[in-house]
């Protein structure tokens, strides 16, 4: 596994504050944090603040971790599953940068998971911190677009129109058709989103030993799913809840239970699925897993086989 | 690790090379001088100004020539760096009676004390182009010899609802309870319903495109409307600052501001007589277009307080103020170019297996009635 390490560089700002945010505006987020944790699930109004990167790219995720990371910690971000997608590595170089973070890849070894769509295949555990990119808070908004209104509805539990809505999709197409960002119910009280995680993702949120803290920079909102806490996707006795499967294992490493990702080969039909997690994958192929396809990945230098 | 994900970091890197190289464009064609953006496209750094909350007209200048003049992407730039800045307190009310004029038309009087004052404007130029502008080095155009010759401007330059309002026919405004200082949005959260001073502040920062559709939404119909211009000014007003310590009023120097106040009507209710009523917009620099447009919307967004209906976006506080901030707007807009092939994944799985199901839910009730296949 690589360990991505910035030595405090001639490129540091000094004009900043540690994690670029002042202290004032962490204590604003952490007040807004501990809030959240007190009332799992619920929707905290905070001041976000303009971050030199863009609106809808991860803002609140880093204004959260930046509220929250110190010297001692060690960064993981992933986008999509990844370390290496673009965004992820952009988001930790930020934090390299203004926090000095330590930074790694390996799921067990992070006390701080900052994420895009997914949560780590590797069990999460006591002391680790999930960081969750949020782009639209608002399990509601798809139904109701007036912030006004759907406040009212969680202040009531008035939840029936999202069951309405579920049950029209299993009347139209026999099933749920939600496969990302599919709602659950927190402690029992407020329907909450869960980031555009698959739905696969959901049941690792439930009575999970890690916090997680979910951040909508743009949207303006901190929610929070403390640890051991009930976390279960909406659905109804008759149609319980499901998630994805796909009938081949990972062409890499062989999982059969893990997310995986669709990657076209040519224009001729052939494809390969592989592990969305891609240290999940590298840490099964250097523990002797072998997929179908890791010898034709290997040729067309696809993955790199000497990379311990 | 397979190559879709693979090196991101170099790529990233490559990005900023590549992009420095085409903001500084054919090297053999002179750099421009951040200088010569503040004093030559003095509209757009107005723009940039106002989008991105921040008076700095070099810094406006510096963000279009690092964006290679993206209007939006230097507001973005003005607000990354405006959010870094310590606040040492708010100005005093700035006074848009006693402003410096350099401009100001009405369009509900023929005259009024002060006169008209048509200033610099496009407005009666023909659009045709100025071909000598291609020169580099032109000779500064002879003046038409029409220009006063440096006429005193009247020193008073009474604002037109305030005319209006001596007479009670304008709707009064006054300050809430106490004139509490303005909220901050940039520092606090907004709630819904929003109160005036936030939907200003918010507009006064929206996109102009956006603000200027949303008002001619408003005059065609999409909202009910009857509005004259009450009044532009556009010219200079001192802020001034008192310090803690000191404890009277500091002058910090002078900001170019564009007003406008737009007057609609109002038939009036059970327990107000007819009136008219104000829709207010305030910019940074010359900013007509804007700050008509603002005014527009500012009166739509009022619909509620007058117990009209709110059936129109330009009506509807929660829709123009999410929407209009076009650095989040394009924030999210364009992250749809992040990676999302976890969630299409999900999709694409959905689909094949509904799909399947359909198919041989079908091929079932085929076998079940052959006479029907005929």
């Amino acid at each position: 596994m690589t360990i991505h390490q910035s030595i405090p560089g001639e490129d540091a700002k000094p004009a900043y504050n540690y994690a670029y945010l002042d202290e004032q505006t962490k204590r604003m987020i952490r007040r807004a944090l501990l809030k959240a944790v007190a009332v799992p699930g619920y929707q905290v109004p905070f001041g976000s603040r303009e971050m030199p990167l863009a609106r809808g790219w991860g803002t609140g995720g880093i204004q959260i971790t930046a509220a929250i990371i110190g010297p001692d910690d060690k960064l993981k971000v992933i986008d999509q599953g990844a370390d290496d997608t673009t965004n992820a590595v952009s988001i930790r170089r930020f934090f390299e940068r203004t926090a000095d973070a330590t930074t790694t890849e390996a799921t067990e070894e992070a006390t701080i998971i900052q994420t895009r769509h997914r949560i780590p295949e590797a069990p999460l555990t006591t002391g680790q911190i999930m960081v969750y990119q949020v782009p639209q808070p608002e399990p509601l908004r798809k139904l109701e677009p007036r912030e006004l209104e759907t406040r009212k509805m969680h202040a009531w539990a008035e939840y029936g129109l999202m069951q309405v809505k579920l049950y029209e999709n299993i009347a139209r197409f026999g099933e749920v058709t939600t496969t990302y960002d599919y709602p659950v119910s927190v402690n029992g009280r407020y329907v909450m989103a869960p980031s555009p995680i698959p739905k696969f993702d959901n049941p690792k949120m439930h009575m999970s030993p890690a916090l997680q803290l979910f951040g909508a920079g743009r949207e303006k909102r901190i929610y929070a799913v403390p640890p051991h806490t009930s976390v279960k996707s909406l659905d109804f006795d008759d149609h319980p809840f499901r998630i994805q499967s796909w009938t081949e294992p990972c062409g890499l490493c062989g999982a059969k239970d893990s997310y995986l990702d669709e990657v076209v080969l040519d224009d001729l039909g052939n494809r390969m699925f592989v592990c969305s997690d891609s240290h999940h994958c590298e840490t099964r192929r250097d523990q002797g897993h072998r997929g179908p396809m890791l010898g034709d990945a290997s040729t067309l230098h696809l993955v790199d086989e000497a990379k311990s | 690790m397979y190559v879709a994900v693979k090196g991101g970091e170099a790529a990233i890197l490559a990005t900023h090379d590549l992009v420095a190289e085409a903001r500084r464009g054919n090297e053999a064609v002179p750099e421009l001088a951040v200088a010569q953006i503040r004093e030559q496209m003095g509209l757009a750094c107005a723009r940039v100004m106002n989008e991105g909350s921040l008076y700095d007209p070099d810094l406006a200048a510096l963000a279009l020539k690092q964006s290679q003049g993206d209007a939006i992407e230097a507001a973005f730039l003005m607000r990354a760096y405006r959010t870094t800045l310590p606040r040492f307190g708010s100005s005093e009310p700035v006074d848009t009676a006693k402003m410096a004029i350099r401009r100001r038309v009405s369009a509900t009087f023929k005259d009024l004390p002060g006169g008209q004052v048509l200033g610099p404007t496009y407005d009666y130029t023909h659009r045709l182009f100025d071909f000598a502008l291609m020169d580099e080095a032109s000779a500064p155009a002879a003046p038409n010899g029409a220009r006063p010759s440096a006429q005193p401007l009247d020193a008073s330059m009474p604002r037109v609802p305030d005319i209006l309002g001596a007479e009670g026919l304008m709707e009064p405004e006054t300050p809430p309870e106490g004139d509490p200082r303005p909220f901050d949005l940039t520092r606090e959260p907004v709630s819904f319903p929003a109160d005036r001073d936030v939907r200003l502040q918010a507009m006064a920062r929206g996109d102009e495109g956006f603000m200027l559709g949303l008002g001619y939404s408003v005059q065609r119909g999409y909202g009910h409307s009857h509005p004259f211009v009450g009044e532009v000014r556009v010219g200079e007003v001192s802020v001034e600052f008192v310090p803690e310590e000191l404890g009277f009023a500091v002058d910090l120097g002078e900001i170019t501001l564009t007003e406008c106040q737009m007057v609609n009507q109002f038939a009036g209710s059970k327990d107000v007589p007819p009136q008219f009523t104000r829709g207010y917009g305030l910019c940074f620099g010359h900013s007509e277009r804007k700050a008509m447009s603002m005014s527009l919307v500012d009166r739509a967004l009022k619909a509620r307080d007058f117990g009209e209906a709110t059936e129109y976006p330009a009506q509807q506080d929660e829709f123009v103020l999410y929407h209009s901030d076009n650095v989040e707007a394009a924030g999210f807009v364009e992250h749809l170019k992040l990676p999302h092939y976890v969630d299409f994944q999900g999709e694409l799985e959905l689909i094949r297996r509904i799909r399947k199901e359909r198919e041989e839910r079908l091929a079932r009730e085929t076998q079940a009635l052959p006479e029907a296949a005929e």
